[in-house]
């Protein structure tokens, strides 16, 4: 009787501390919100292109009195496939120039995924940051749209219209300004199949 | 002043009441009609001439003669907010009063979309615009960027109208029909904006302003810069400045403006 209460404890001793272990670690992974999951998981299935490096134009703030936005050129990996390559500009996008003052979208807001019909239409699917972290205002907003829009149009031919989804959901606004509802213009030409042109070496 | 908020539901009745009579009043502009009984081509923008007899319910029928003012967000919702606690929301509310009062100056009855704190909808805002005859539309704004001192006007983005077996205008859509007029009417509040702030654009810029598509009449969007100013008083100086300029840019816009029904003036 003594040594299977002995035994019982010790295997209790033993157990216990494991099964707290355990149930943090569950704990832990309950506080994740849906949206780090959704992000870990976008991140898991994005590309990894081994490609040439392709002159890719990403269009951030200007920040001159002319045209408010200005086009920089970087060379990336881009996948050929034209739902890779959009995530993979747009993520450089949301990444930022290197003068943070140039952003145009928010440094918390991250793509969540992209979609591109048949027809053309594009559908971007941004994390609630994208609202809620962006500086409220017509000029602001519709700067940020046009960042998005411009760079697709460079990179993406294959993209016509962009709708912009938040957290899944199709929004009234960006921030309580710009119109989300409808899609925005992205490329009026005929869609064709990007030319990858590869960056010089050196 | 009384001011008519409206449900959704019945704005839109009252919309559907309204179209024929605001198709026609763009074509009449489109076409620069010189008298009632000049027929415009209907079939362009699918209604009758017939039902463009809607009488109108006050004030100096076939001229514009009324200014809907937007003062932007209330309630809960501050609109763009600076480090200073300057609230757009409430700046807004204090340029409507001397807008209004230089639009009044002009000879225009003025309509105010909220008179305190309420928030009306996007679609309650347009619903009182769109309840007008020989309206036009001014919503006031306060951004988070651009240079301090300087206002921008904004007109909608073109907006695609499938004509359909209704022939109405959709609620959805209600400003494609008003486009050019706004534009229009845009270009002349900010050249008179540019006047009398430095470093403001010379012309209207386009942008998908959510306020402006669901509403039926010559719609702008005028945003000043900004919330962000250390000290509030430098925007509350730029205030008789905007209502000048709005006043005297819809005074020169009138003549343009001829409702259908009643003798138009060639511009």
């Amino acid at each position: 009787m003594i040594i299977g209460l002995a035994f019982v404890v010790g295997a209790a001793a033993i157990y216990l501390p494991a099964l707290r272990r355990h149930v943090k670690r569950t704990a832990k992974l309950v506080q994740q919100t849906e949206e780090q999951a959704r992000r870990e998981l976008t991140q898991a299935l994005s590309p990894t292109p081994t490609g040439p490096r392709v002159k890719t134009k990403l269009f951030w703030a200007s920040g001159t009195e002319g045209p408010r936005l200005a086009a920089v050129t970087v060379e990336l990996p881009l996948a050929d496939d034209p739902v890779l390559r959009a995530k993979q500009v747009l993520n450089t996008l949301l990444a930022g120039p290197v003068d943070s003052d140039l952003r145009t979208l928010p440094p918390d807001a991250a793509l969540l995924e992209f979609y591109l019909l048949p027809d053309g239409t594009g559908i971007a699917d941004f994390s609630e940051a994208l609202g809620t972290s962006i500086p409220s205002g017509i000029d602001s907003e519709q700067l940020a749209v046009d960042s998005i829009t411009r760079t697709l149009e460079a990179n993406v031919p294959q993209v016509q219209r962009l709708k912009i989804l938040i957290h899944g959901q199709e929004v009234d606004t960006l921030a309580g300004h710009l119109d989300l509802t409808e899609t925005f213009v992205v490329n009026t030409k005929p869609a064709s199949a990007p030319a990858v042109k590869p960056a010089k070496a050196g | 002043m009384q001011i008519a908020f409206l449900s959704w539901g019945a704005a839109r009745r009252l919309l559907a009441l309204a179209i024929p009579f605001i198709a026609c009043a763009t074509l009449s502009f489109a076409e620069r009609a010189s008298s009632s009984e000049q027929p415009v081509d209907a079939s362009a923008q699918g209604t009758s001439a017939s039902q463009a007899a809607i009488s109108l319910p006050s004030g100096q029928a076939g001229m514009l003669n009324v200014v809907v003012l937007d003062p932007a967000h209330g309630g809960v919702d501050y609109g763009a907010r600076g480090t200073e606690g300057v609230r757009e929301s409430e700046v807004v509310m204090e340029f409507a009063v001397q807008v209004r009062r230089a639009l009044e100056s002009q000879g225009f009855q003025v309509v105010q979309t909220r008179l305190g704190n309420e928030d009306p909808t996007f679609d309650e805002r347009s619903a009182v615009a769109n309840a007008q005859q020989g309206a036009v539309f001014v919503t006031l704004h306060v951004a988070s960027t651009g240079l301090p001192g300087t206002a921008r006007v904004y007109v909608n983005e073109d907006l695609a109208v499938e004509p359909d077996v209704t022939r109405l205008i959709p609620w959805e859509r209600a400003q494609a029909p008003f486009l050019s007029l706004s534009r229009k009417l845009g270009d002349l509040v900010q050249g008179q904006l540019a006047q009398r702030f430095k470093g403001s654009p010379g012309s209207e810029q386009s942008a998908a302003v959510r306020q402006l598509r669901t509403t039926a009449a010559p719609a702008i969007a005028v945003e000043i810069s900004s919330v962000t100013v250390e000290n509030r008083n430098d925007l509350d100086r730029m205030a008789p400045g905007v209502a000048d300029a709005i006043a005297k840019g819809v005074a020169a816009f009138k003549p343009s403006y001829v409702v259908a029904g009643t003798a138009g003036v060639k511009p």
